[in-house]
């Protein structure tokens, strides 16, 4: 007897895969010497003590002295190594960078997930968040860290904390429309509820835009950390930051601008390379961002 | 029309107490007791207590800010730990220059970056668009200190055409003091600007597709009539959104500005206040950049109906 074979799992439609398309978007090198220019940074970072020589040794009598072979960028005000005081400056930024962006990433989720879920509390929670959002970003961190007693761990609470409000934002949008979906719709109706739903059907489609939005938390928290060294809120100035090296810099600015330069350069091409990234993963990432005709 | 004014205005009222509630939370939950601070530090048990009376510090933390929210209703937010000043007076006395430095940037901003996005979007893709959309992406990524520094080097301490720091009141004359913003200004709105032409853009694209802009064309209007008068009108208001949303940018912008250039207004209040631990001063200057920026944004919505005359609310 020929049996009728009915084929009952329906054809998947292609899973598009994160990975894939992250990789995707580093693929051209364009993209790649950026790509490259972080982790030559990281590199930095974590080898600090082996490229670098002590970057808290003061030599008074050589204050402000020019370049030389021990100390390649020159002294600072306290005769300590430039180029040391830069090299070990790199950890603050990518250590708070990226610390920064883990924990908005974490909590932003959690929470933009549960209110976009419309559970009990979402409407005052998202009340809460408004009003966070309604306190200059810049200024709350500045006021926690300050407020708060002074650590690494503060400095990265503090820039967090304002960074929450925007992701959870971003989530529960992309949460809200997913949520209509005729696959989530599908998914409920089979009986599907509760952790796993989210997890599986509802959670992986918010991946892609908070993945752009952490790059972008993570450049401006460079940027805010640098900000708080430079106006000497938080970490004691010894030390080594690149804001806090720009903030040394001021009184001999007329006669040393080199001081300011280094530190600056250095912070302005990492959150560059930064943002260049999220821009990619945006446009790699994003369906609707296809290339439009022009008038 | 007046629907919609009074329900946006209304709907500011439970945001702003919400912030009143997470300023004073802020101060009051942090350790440190104000009254010691106060006090200095040769101050007897006795003094201490005093104060700690006269500040109401030895109520209970709601009753404390109903206190505190009543007397900031009527605008007395307390006296500075370290002048002994009403703050609202310190605010008052500082609020000059920064409302001339925020006015000054917003005007440069607006008059550099929306013809920068509509360029941008009418020739999309092409050499012009990639170098105005490469200059935005160094604009959000330099921060707005090392730009000043840049400027200051080049047009105060190498060329000097401008002053490297300090502030000219507009009582000396608006030229003089405008003179004196430039550089600061113009250090914010390369930041600010940097925002607002990639929003620009991207609303420009949009609008650009759509069908009555084909018309437009079929008709024979010249392209600067149709970019200009038919595609802005309609991108207002995503425009407008993001220059309220960077207002928040802004504000942080003119509180480090203010430090670098030396000029004396709210945001080296707040920088001095912080270090200092002056709390009812930082308690005050948020609120009040708080109530600026939720200000700004009511502005923004009202201003939507202007664009699209379908928002009535």
């Amino acid at each position: 007897m020929a049996t009728l074979e009915i084929d009952l799992v329906p054809a998947q439609p292609p899973r598009p895969n994160l990975l894939r398309r992250v990789a995707g978007a580093f693929s051209d090198p364009g993209i790649a010497i950026f790509a490259a220019l972080l982790a030559g940074v990281l590199l930095l970072a974590l080898l600090a003590p082996l490229i670098a020589g002590d970057p808290l040794a003061i030599d008074p009598a050589r204050r402000l002295s020019y370049p030389s072979a021990d100390a390649i960028w020159g002294r600072d005000h306290l005769g300590r190594d430039v180029f040391a005081r830069a090299v070990f400056g790199s950890r603050m930024s990518l250590g708070v960078g990226f610390s920064v962006a883990i924990i908005a990433t974490v909590f932003g989720v959690t929470v933009g997930l549960y209110t976009g879920l419309g559970r009990l509390g979402s409407g005052l929670v998202m009340r809460l968040n408004d009003a966070m959002m309604a306190i200059p970003a810049i200024l709350l961190a500045i006021a926690l860290a300050a407020l708060m007693d002074a650590g690494l761990a503060t400095i990265i609470v503090a820039i967090a904390v304002p960074e929450i409000p925007r992701m959870v934002r971003l989530v529960r949008s992309v949460v809200l429309g997913v949520r209509e979906q005729p696959y989530v719709t599908a998914a409920i109706s089979i009986g599907t509820s509760g952790l796993p739903l989210v997890l599986r059907h509802i959670l992986p489609n918010t991946l892609g835009p908070v993945l752009v939005q952490a790059t972008y938390v993570c450049a401006s928290a460079i940027i805010a950390s640098a900000v708080l060294s430079f106006l000497g809120v938080g970490l004691s100035p010894e030390i080594p930051s690149w804001g806090g090296m720009m903030a040394d810099a001021r009184s001999h600015f007329r006669d040393h601008p080199e001081l300011m330069a280094y530190p600056g350069v250095l912070l302005s091409l990492l959150v560059l390379t930064v943002n260049i990234l999220g821009d990619r993963l945006s446009d790699a990432l994003d369906p609707r961002k296809r290339r439009r005709g022009s008038l | 029309m007046l629907r919609y004014i009074v329900g946006r205005l209304l709907s500011a009222i439970p945001i702003l107490m919400l912030v009143a509630v997470f300023i004073f939370s802020l101060v009051h939950l942090t350790p440190g007791d104000p009254a010691v601070l106060l006090a200095g530090d040769n101050a007897r048990p006795e003094q201490v207590e005093q104060i700690r009376a006269r500040l109401h510090l030895d109520q209970s933390l709601p009753v404390q800010f109903g206190i505190w929210a009543l007397d900031a209703i009527r605008l007395d937010l307390g006296e500075s730990i370290y002048s002994k000043q009403p703050v609202s007076k310190l605010i008052l006395q500082r609020v000059e220059p920064t409302l001339v430095l925020a006015a000054v940037t917003l005007l440069l901003t607006v008059a550099m970056s929306v013809p920068l996005g509509i360029v941008a979007a009418w020739r999309a893709n092409g050499w012009v668009d990639r170098a105005i959309m490469a200059f935005a992406v160094l604009g959000f990524s330099v921060p707005v200190f090392v730009i000043g520094y840049l400027l200051v080097f080049f047009f105060a301490v190498e060329l000097r055409w401008f002053p490297v720091q300090g502030y000219k009141p507009l009582a000396s004359g608006a030229l003089a003091t405008l003179h004196s913003v430039v550089l600061p200004a113009v250090s914010l709105a390369l930041v600010f600007s940097a925002l607002i032409a990639r929003v620009t853009r991207a609303a420009m694209l949009e609008v650009l597709n759509e069908n009555y802009i084909r018309t437009a064309r079929a008709k024979g209007l010249g392209t600067f009539r149709i970019l200009v008068v038919h595609a802005l009108k309609s991108s207002g208001i995503p425009v407008v959104t993001v220059i309220g949303i960077g207002f928040a940018t802004l504000i942080g912008g003119v509180v480090v500005t203010e430090s670098v250039f030396n000029i004396p207004g709210i945001g080296r209040l707040t920088v001095d206040a912080i270090t200092r631990r002056d709390y009812p001063v930082v308690q005050g200057v948020i609120l009040f950049f708080s109530v600026a920026l939720i200000l700004v944004n009511l502005i923004v919505d009202l201003s939507y109906p202007l664009f699209d005359p379908r928002v009535k609310g």
